[in-house]
């Protein structure tokens, strides 16, 4: 199914059969990040499953899957911190395994976790990062003011870590990430546990610092943070990157839109729509099916609805929308996000279908 | 990197201020000890110790200055071995990715942390010093105050170069550790007999013969040698014992400490080597 809608769509990366093979380099720059066949094994558990992918210079890419996708190992793999065990991968042309000391000085990194020392204030947060990585005392300083301008924190410089809120930390955090003038930002879900108002601040900040011309990479497992956010996203789940593409090519795989029927006969219903040309593809479901069509939904639904009738097929449910991410996401893992404890990402068609 | 341990040097000693707690604490314990372990200890052994006669032209001294050098000795101890717990909750908070994930060498790391230590031992020694003073402990007494200074000099090499021993153990143990409670438990253990077995409250003249070896060799006895040459004199009488140290005792007494420094500094570099920490 995967190879196919490959051929159909023609420049989007599917990997079904999860090679190792590296996946095609964007024309024009070389990429900024590279990385072939990666593997990470924890004892016997296999987090990283043997990866590639490249990212463009100046481009925000994102890893997009479930908790425990093994989206934050390989993100330890390329800021240095987790060794590498097999495969290949190099930032601005600096080897992993040989040369981390050189992607030390050329990234910028926000954990996942709120990683500031609460007894710290905020200006001493920007200057005590801004001496590890041996900025000149000017340009520090210089540093510090246009960050804490940025992520609005210039009233809070000498208050204590400990004394804000979770989005002003977050905000600490990148602005600590950015304090160097990194080539590439790593984020590790960004915006874990913000509220939405914030998040959207978070989003503004983070293309603002990406307009400045630094890469971004980033995981995520928001569904709209990935579609809202990247130039390009890979899907990754149970350490394999399952497709790679821009949020656009990655809908478009599933149709113009997605049309979702209920039947008194499924399978039948199925039979006489495939042939139709508008439609692309028609997943069964447990009560239904769903199509992807090529046209417009709308002008499409009169012709479906007169061939099922026709037949003698009739329908009780009928429903029409846009592809999201949601649905880009069950369509190629098969499940919906594995989210403890949030909300469902809202839209999450295919997968109410599956219920 | 150049001056990366003076970054970690600068946190560190803005944290150890702002941990109001732990820096009075940290300040108030050895005064406490002082002033009643060793007061109520002074008293008595003083007493029994009155009748003894003093050998000809030796100085003697009282209980608590003899067991005030070992009470810096004993703080330099608890403070350099605790001093890994830091490390330990750096690493669980996360925050010690920053830095392993910095351009920082280990190395840095590592010296920047044990500077860190030993400006608390030094802060806490001189203290204890003018403290023990002021409750009647005879150091430096009858010195000149070019021998003061000397004394004082003396006193700080010796506690910087034992402090930096036990620090860089401690942080070989915390970096390879997961949980506070494991370190606290290892320490303790650590803590009994480094400080029993040791001539900070009694001589170990009389000690069967086997631990007589051990608390010779102990790092916290060299220590204590040097601590007392400096502060009390080559040549005193205490709890029954002629002490008599000569320039070259008290040279291998550094010389041993400086051993077991390069052990720790190997052990810990080694440990912190192959930290990982995500």
């Amino acid at each position: 199914m995967g190879a196919e809608l490959g051929t159909i769509t023609g420049f989007i990366e599917i990997h079904p059969e999860y090679s190792c093979m590296a996946g095609p380099v964007p024309a024009g720059d070389a990429p900024i990040i590279l990385v072939e066949g990666l593997e990470h094994i924890y004892g016997d558990f296999k987090a990283v499953d043997g990866i590639s992918f490249s990212v463009k210079k100046g481009e925000i890419f994102s890893f997009l899957g479930p908790n425990g996708a093994g989206k934050s190992t390989a993100i330890n793999v390329l800021i240095t911190l987790l060794n590498l065990q097999k495969g290949r991968a190099a930032i601005a042309g600096h080897d992993v395994k040989t040369d981390p000391q050189k992607i030390r000085e050329s990234i910028g990194i926000v954990f996942q976790d709120i990683t500031l020392d609460r007894d710290m204030t905020v200006w001493e947060i920007l200057e005590f990062h801004g001496r590890l990585y041996r900025m000149p005392l000017a340009e520090r300083r210089e540093r510090i003011e246009e960050l804490l301008q940025l992520v609005q924190l210039d009233a809070k410089r000498n208050e204590l870590t400990k004394k804000l809120s979770g989005g002003m930390k977050r905000r600490l955090e990148i602005a600590r990430g950015l304090m160097t003038r990194p080539l590439v930002l790593f984020l590790d879900e960004p915006t874990i546990g913000l509220d939405p108002q914030t998040r959207m601040r978070m989003w503004e900040y983070i293309r603002g610092v990406n307009r400045e011309g630094t890469t971004i990479f980033l995981t995520t497992h928001y569904m709209d943070e990935a579609d809202q956010l990247s130039d390009r996203i890979s899907i990754i789940d149970h350490g394999r990157i399952v497709v790679t593409g821009t949020p656009w090519q990655l809908k478009n795989t599933l149709g113009q839109d997605l049309i979702y029927l209920e039947t008194s006969d499924n399978p039948a219903a199925r039979r006489l729509l495939e042939s139709l040309p508008s439609v692309r593809e028609i997943t069964e479901k447990k009560q239904g099916i769903i199509l992807m069509v090529n046209e417009d939904g709308t002008r499409v639904l009169p012709g479906i609805i007169d061939t099922l009738r026709e037949n003698g097929v009739a329908i009780s449910t009928i429903n029409l929308k846009k592809p999201t991410m949601d649905d880009v996401f069950v369509f190629y893992t098969g499940k919906e996000i594995r989210d403890e404890g949030q909300q469902p990402a809202r839209g999450g068609f295919l997968r109410a279908a599956r219920h | 990197m150049q001056d990366g341990f003076l970054t970690i040097y600068w946190r560190d000693m803005i944290r150890f201020v702002r941990f109001k707690t732990l820096l009075v604490s940290s300040l108030l314990q050895p005064a406490l000890w002082l002033a009643f372990f060793g007061i109520a200890m002074a008293s008595n052994f003083d007493v029994m110790m009155a009748g003894m006669p003093v050998p000809e032209g030796v100085k003697a001294v009282g209980y608590l200055t003899f067991m005030g050098c070992g009470i810096i000795a004993m703080t330099t101890l608890f403070t350099s071995l605790f001093s890994g717990i830091v490390i330990l909750f750096d690493k669980n908070w996360g925050l010690m990715r920053e830095i392993l994930a910095s351009p920082v060498s280990r190395n840095h790391i590592i010296i920047g942390i044990a500077l860190s230590g030993v400006t608390k031992s030094f802060i806490q020694a001189v203290i204890i010093m003018g403290f023990g003073v002021l409750i009647g402990a005879a150091f430096f007494a009858g010195f000149t105050p070019v021998h003061v200074l000397i004394g004082i000099v003396g006193v700080l090499a010796f506690v910087a170069m034992f402090a930096l021993g036990f620090l860089f153990l401690s942080a070989a143990i915390a970096i390879s550790m997961e949980s506070p409670e494991g370190l606290q438990g290892i320490m303790t253990l650590l803590t009994m007999p480094i400080f029993f077995a040791s001539n900070a409250l009694y001589p170990i003249n009389n000690f069967p013969e086997i631990l007589r070896v051990i608390s010779a060799y102990n790092p916290m006895t060299l220590l204590i040698n040097g601590i007392r040459y400096f502060a009390i004199g080559p040549d005193f009488y205490a709890l029954g014992h002629h002490y008599a140290f000569t320039q070259m005792d008290i040279l291998l007494s550094f010389a041993g400490l400086v051993v077991f420094t390069a052990i720790m500094f190997a052990l810990a570099w080694w440990r912190f080597r192959n930290a990982v920490v995500t």
